[in-house]
C-alpha cells in the first residue's frame, strides 16, 4: 500500500511559551522553537506500521517554508521512505481550503492508495483532512484511532465516541483519514537518526511543477481570513489563583473543600 | 613409610590395573574440560572489545582485597562467613586434591614442599579445612533447602527454582571432603592395627573422626574402603569440575578472571564501542547491545560469573518497589541465553534480538543507575554499562518510552527536559537580596569561578532555593562567581545514562564551548549528577567541585564560620545521593559539614553510605513513568528516614530533594519529617557577622 501523509511544522507548546503579538493578528514568532505537528507524528507512525505489516511505501509531504524540511527529515529518520516539500511564495496567506487544494495536486501527482493527516495542527481548525478527501472525491474517515488493513480494498476503521465507546466503520480504498493521537506508540528520533538521513535529497515543488495558479492558491484565493488573536477575558465566577505552585495547589484544595468538591 | 594398604595405583579393579584406571579417569576428565572451557570462550571471542588490561597494581590489590580476602562477603554476615570457610577450605584442599589425582598414577608423589614438617603442617590443616568445609556445607544445605532465604526466589516469570542446583554442588563439595577423609582414614585405621607408625591425622577432623570408628575394621574391608574412596574422589572430583560451567558454581573458575578485569572507573559510562572516538561514531552501523554478541567479552565472563546470590536483587532499589527489574536475572537470564545459543554439545544456534525474549524492555527502562548492585555483588559483576548499552540500542530502534519522549525533544530543542525557553535559566537569580550579585559569564565578564546549576536546580521552584543558596554561601566567601546563564545546557548526565549518546554530546559540546568562552578556571555545582558528568563524561572543562567540597574546604580554611544549631530540629540524619557516595565515594564530607555546626546531633539511617538506598533517580528518572510499581522509592526512603527517629533529613542533591519531600508527604509524614539540602542549612547557618552582609541571612532560605 503506497500511503501518503500530510505533516506541518508547529511550534510545541510544551517546548514554547506562546504569546499573542501586540497587533493581535498572530503569535510571537521570535525564539519560538518547531517540531513536527503531534498528531501528525502518530499519523506517520501508523504508516510505518502499516507498510512494515503489508508492505508498500510511505511519502510524506508538508506544505510550508524552506525550515519545514527539517520535520521531513525527522519523518524520514522515523522510517518514511521519502520526502516531499512544497514551497513557494504564491502559497503564503492560503487559507485551510487553498492548503487541501495543494495537497491535493500532490496526491494526484503521485499513486496513493492512503493518504492521511493528523486530525487537527496548531491552528485547530482540523479541516484539511475532509476538504482534501472531498477535493479528491474519496471517502473519509476523521479522528480515527485504530486502523486494520481488509485485503486490499478496504479499511477498517475505528474512532472514540461519546463516553468512550467505541465505533468501528468500513471504508474503500483509496480514502484519506485524519487521526487521531494515541492510535499508536509512535517510536523515538534520535540525533543520530535524522543525521542518517541528512543526506537524502528531499525534492522540493513549486505552485508550477504541481500546475496550480495564482488564483486557486495564497492569500488571494483565501476566503477565511484571521481577524484577531485575543486572550479570553475573564468571565464572571472565573478566577486566577496566584502565588508559588505551592501556594496555589493550597488555595486549590480550599476552594475544592468549600465547594465540596473534596473531602 | 610402609604402607599397611596397597595404594590404589597397584589393584586391580575388574582386572584393570588401579594407575591405568586412574590414568583414564584424570585424561578424560582434563580433555572433557578443557573441552567445555574452549567452547564457554566462543561467545566470548565473539564479543566486542573492552580493554581491561591496564592498570595491573590496582587489579591485582582487587584479587587480593575481593577474591582472596573475600571483602564483599560478610555484608551478609551468614552466608558470607559459610562462603569464606568453603572458599578457603578449597583454596587449601586442592593441593591436597591435585596431590591425590596423581598418587593414583604415581604412588610416591609428594606436592612440592610438602615433604617433611611443611607436609605435616599442610596435612592437618587440611584435616581441619575439609571439617569445616563440610560442615558449612551442610549447614548451607539446610539453609538452602529448609529456610530458604527470601533473596534464593525465583518469581514464576523468571523460571523454576534454583534450589537443586545448589544443594547437588553442596552434595558434591561434602562428598569430596568424606572421599578424601575416608582415603585417609582407611590407611590410618589399617597401620594402627597393624601396629605400624600411623601418619599424623588431626584430633576431632573428619578423617580423626573416621578413622576411630573404623578402628575394629578388617584390614581387607579397609583395604575396598581405601580404594574405594579413592576412586570415588577421583570421579567426583572430575565430574564436578566439568560440572562448574554448567550454571552458577562456573564462579569458582571465572571468579579471579572477573575480578582481576572488573571496571576501575566509578561513575563512568562505557563508550558506544571501545576504540571508536566521538568523531568516527557516524560510522558505526549500530549503537549499544541489540544482539548477545553486541556485548563486551567482559560483560559475558560477568553473566558466566554470577553466583545467583540476589544480593543484586536484594539491594535494588526498583527492585523494592515492584518495577520489573530484578538486576539478578539479567545475569541469569543473560547466562542461559549463553548456554543456550553456545551449547558445549551441538551447533551454535544463530542470533536474535534479545529485547523482548531476553529482556523486557521495561526493566532495562526501571534502573536509576544508583549502582546497588554493583556495590553488593561479591565478584564484581557490572550493570550499569549493561543497561546503558541496551538502552543505546532502544534508542537507534525507536523503542523509546513516551514519558521520556517529550523531555528527551526538550532537551534536544531548549537544552532541558522542562521545554523552558533558555532565558528562564536565570530566573532563579531575581528573588536574591540585592547584594548578591549573580553576573553572567560570558566573553565580556569572566569571572574565575562558575556556578553550574543544572536543569531541575534552575527551572524547579522549589529546588531553585538550592542555586540561590548556593549564591549566598559563594558571595559569603567573597567568591569571583557567575553562571552560564542562558548559554547553559543540561548537563546530560541522565541523556547519556539513557542511551542518546549522540544527544548528550550535543549538550555537552555546548557547555564545553560555553565554558570555554567565560574564561572560569573553575565550576562548582551543587548537583551530583551534575558534578559526576563535570568530572567524569566531559574533557577540557576547568576542574569541577560539588558544593559540598567547596564548603567543607572553606570551613577548614576558616572562611565559612557557621553559627549554632537554628532549626527546630532535635536529631538529623543525612541521605547519601547516588552520585555522592557510591559513585564519588564523597561519604564523609557532607558528614563533616553537618558535624561543624555546633549543637547538631546526627544519627544514620540502617542503609547509608555505600549501601543508600535510592531517591527514585535523577534526570530523565523524574519524567520517566514505570508501568509496574507498588510504590515510589521515595516513599520507602521515607520510612527508612522516620525510623531512625530524626526530624530532619539532608541531602545535597536537587532529585533527592524533590523524591524524599514527595515521599514524605505523600507518606503522611510531613510535619514529622523535613528535607533539606546542604547548601540550604549551610546558607542558613553562615555567621554574617563576621562579613559585612548582615541581610543577607535573614533573606536567604526562606521559603523552606
Amino acid at each position: 500500500m503506497n500511503i501518503l501523509v500530510c505533516v506541518k511544522r508547529v511550534p510545541d507548546p510544551a517546548e514554547n511559551e506562546i504569546e499573542i503579538s501586540s497587533d493581535g493578528s498572530d503569535i510571537e514568532r521570535e525564539d519560538l522553537v518547531y517540531s513536527v505537528n503531534e498528531w501528525d507524528n502518530y499519523a506517520v507512525e501508523e504508516a510505518i506500521q502499516i507498510r512494515e505489516q503489508h508492505g508498500g511505501s510511505v511519502t510524506v509531504v508538508s506544505v510550508g517554508e524552506e525550515e519545514s524540511e527539517e520535520v521531513l527529515r525527522r519523518e524520514m529518520a522515523m522510517g518514511a521512505d521519502q520526502g516531499i516539500l512544497v514551497s513557494d511564495d504564491a502559497f503564503e496567506g492560503s487559507d485551510g481550503r487553498g492548503i487541501a487544494t495543494i495537497l491535493k495536486a500532490v496526491a494526484e501527482s503521485g499513486d496513493y492508495d492512503l493518504i492521511l493527516t493528523g486530525a487537527q495542527s496548531d491552528e485547530g481548525a482540523a479541516q484539511i483532512g475532509g476538504m482534501l478527501a472531498a477535493m479528491l472525491d474519496q471517502p473519509y474517515a476523521s479522528l480515527v484511532n485504530e486502523i486494520q488493513v481488509q485485503g486490499g480494498t478496504k479499511l477498517q476503521v475505528g474512532r472514540e465516541i461519546e463516553g468512550g465507546n467505541q465505533e468501528v466503520s468500513e471504508i474503500e480504498l483509496p480514502c484519506v483519514l485524519s487521526i487521531q493521537s494515541g492510535i499508536n506508540e509512535p517510536r523515538y528520533v534520535g540525533i543520530r537518526g535524522i543525521r542518517k538521513v541528512s543526506g537524502v535529497e528531499i525534492p522540493e515543488k513549486e505552485a508550477s511543477d504541481l500546475g496550480l495558479s495564482e488564483d486557486q492558491v495564497g492569500q488571494k484565493a483565501a476566503r477565511v481570513k484571521r481577524v484577531d488573536y485575543f486572550h479570553p477575558e475573564m468571565g464572571e465566577g472565573a478566577e486566577i489563583l496566584e502565588g508559588s505552585t505551592e501556594e496555589v495547589a493550597e488555595k486549590l484544595v480550599e476552594l475544592l473543600k468549600s465547594k465540596g468538591g473534596m473531602k | 613409610m610402609e604402607h599397611a594398604l596397597i595404594p590404589p595405583a597397584e589393584i586391580a579393579i575388574l582386572g584393570i590395573p588401579g594407575m591405568v584406571l586412574a590414568l583414564l579417569i584424570s585424561v578424560v576428565g582434563i580433555a572433557a574440560f578443557g573441552y567445555i572451557i574452549a567452547r564457554r570462550l566462543i561467545p566470548l571471542a565473539k564479543g566486542a572489545s573492552d580493554p581491561r588490561f591496564d592498570r595491573f597494581p590496582t587489579r591485582i590489590k582487587n584479587v587480593l582485597l575481593y577474591w582472596l580476602a573475600q571483602y564483599k562477603q560478610p555484608r551478609y554476615r551468614l552466608a558470607g562467613i559459610l562462603h569464606i570457610v568453603i572458599f578457603i577450605g578449597f583454596l587449601i584442599l586442592a593441593i591436597r586434591s591435585i596431590s591425590l589425582v596423581i598418587i593414583g598414577i604415581y604412588p610416591e608423589f609428594v606436592f612440592p614442599g610438602l615433604d617433611g614438617t611443611a607436609g605435616t603442617i599442610y596435612g592437618v590443616l587440611k584435616d581441619y579445612a575439609a571439617t569445616a568445609v563440610l560442615i558449612a556445607c551442610v549447614i548451607a544445605g539446610v539453609r538452602r533447602g529448609f529456610f530458604k532465604p527470601d533473596r534464593y526466589k525465583v518469581p514464576a516469570k523468571y523460571g523454576k527454582e534454583h534450589t537443586w542446583e545448589a544443594i547437588f554442588v553442596l552434595g558434591l563439595i561434602g562428598g569430596l571432603m568424606v572421599f578424601e577423609s575416608l582415603f585417609e582414614a582407611t590407611a590410618v585405621a589399617a597401620q594402627v592395627q597393624q601396629g605400624a607408625g600411623a601418619e599424623l591425622i588431626a584430633p576431632l577432623s573428619l578423617g580423626w573422626l573416621f578413622s576411630v570408628v573404623l578402628g575394629q575394621v578388617p584390614v581387607p574391608a579397609l583395604q575396598s574402603m581405601h580404594a574405594a574412596s579413592y576412586f570415588l574422589h577421583d570421579i567426583v572430583f572430575f565430574f564436578f569440575l566439568c560440572y562448574l560451567p554448567f550454571g552458577k558454581h562456573f564462579h569458582v573458575i571465572s571468579s579471579i578472571f572477573n575480578v582481576i578485569f572488573s571496571k576501575l572507573d566509578r561513575g563512568r559510562i562505557k563508550p558506544v564501542q571501545w576504540g571508536v572516538s566521538d568523531e568516527e561514531l557516524d560510522n558505526l552501523d549500530a549503537f549499544g547491545v541489540r544482539y548477545l554478541e553486541d556485548f563486551t567479552w567482559k560483560h559475558m565472563l560477568d553473566f558466566y560469573t554470577c553466583v545467583d546470590c540476589g544480593r543484586c536483587s536484594d539491594n535494588c532499589p526498583a527492585n523494592a518497589v515492584g518495577r520489573p527489574l530484578s538486576p539478578r536475572f539479567i545475569s541469569i537470564k543473560a547466562r542461559d541465553e549463553m548456554f543456550d545459543r553456545f551449547p558445549v554439545l551441538g551447533e551454535i544456534k544463530p542470533r536474535e534480538p534479545l529485547m523482548g525474549r531476553v529482556f523486557e524492555e521495561d526493566a532495562i527502562w526501571s534502573c536509576t543507575t544508583c549502582g546497588a548492585c554493583e556495590e553488593e555483588c561479591p565478584v564484581m559483576n557490572e550493570y550499569i554499562d549493561k543497561m546503558v548499552d541496551l538502552r543505546r540500542a532502544m534508542v537507534e530502534e525507536g523503542q523509546v518510552p513516551q514519558s521520556l519522549q517529550k523531555p528527551l525533544g526538550a532537551l534536544e530543542k531548549r537544552g532541558n527536559p522542562y521545554g523552558k525557553t533558555e532565558k528562564k535559566r536565570l530566573e532563579w537569580t531575581q528573588s536574591l537580596p540585592e547584594e548578591i550579585q549573580v553576573r553572567v559569564a560570558g566573553s565580556k565578564d569572566q569571572p574565575a569561578t562558575l556556578y553550574f546549576p543544572d536543569s531541575a536546580t534552575s527551572f524547579d521552584e522549589r529546588l531553585q532555593d538550592i542555586a540561590r543558596s548556593s549564591a549566598t554561601i559563594l558571595h559569603y566567601c567573597g567568591e569571583d562567581f557567575g553562571i552560564l546563564g542562558k548559554a547553559e545546557r543540561d548537563s546530560g548526565h541522565e541523556v547519556r545514562r539513557f542511551g542518546e549518546e549522540m544527544l548528550f554530546q550535543t549538550l555537552r559540546d555546548a557547555n564545553t564551548q560555553a565554558m570555554d568562552k567565560s574564561g572560569a578556571q573553575r565550576v562548582v555545582t551543587s548537583d551530583p549528577h551534575a558534578y559526576n558528568a563535570l568530572t567524569k563524561d566531559y574533557e577540557n572543562i576547568p576542574p569541577a567541585q560539588h558544593m559540598s567540597q567547596y564548603i567543607l574546604e572553606k570551613i577548614q580554611s576558616g572562611a565559612i564560620k557557621l553559627r549554632p544549631m537554628q532549626e527546630e530540629a532535635s536529631v538529623v540524619t543525612y541521605h547519601d545521593p547516588c552520585y555522592m557516595g557510591r559513585h564519588n565515594l564523597l561519604y564523609d564530607t557532607p558528614r563533616r559539614i553537618l558535624d561543624a555546626i555546633p549543637g547538631l546531633t546526627r544519627v544514620e539511617m540502617e542503609r547509608s553510605r555505600d549501601s543508600s538506598f535510592c531517591c527514585g533517580g535523577g534526570g530523565l528518572m523524574l519524567f520517566y513513568e514505570p508501568p509496574e510499581e507498588e510504590e515510589r522509592m521515595g516513599q520507602k526512603r521515607a520510612r527508612m528516614i522516620a525510623e531512625t527517629g530524626a526530624d530532619l533529613v539532608v541531602s545535597c542533591c536537587p532529585f533527592c530533594l524533590t523524591n524524599l519531600e514527595d515521599g514524605i508527604k505523600t507518606s503522611g509524614m510531613e510535619g514529622k519529617v523535613r528535607i533539606m539540602d546542604l547548601t540550604e542549612l549551610v546558607a542558613r547557618h553562615l555567621d554574617w557577622d563576621q562579613t559585612e552582609s548582615p541581610e543577607a541571612a535573614e533573606s536567604t532560605g526562606s521559603s523552606t
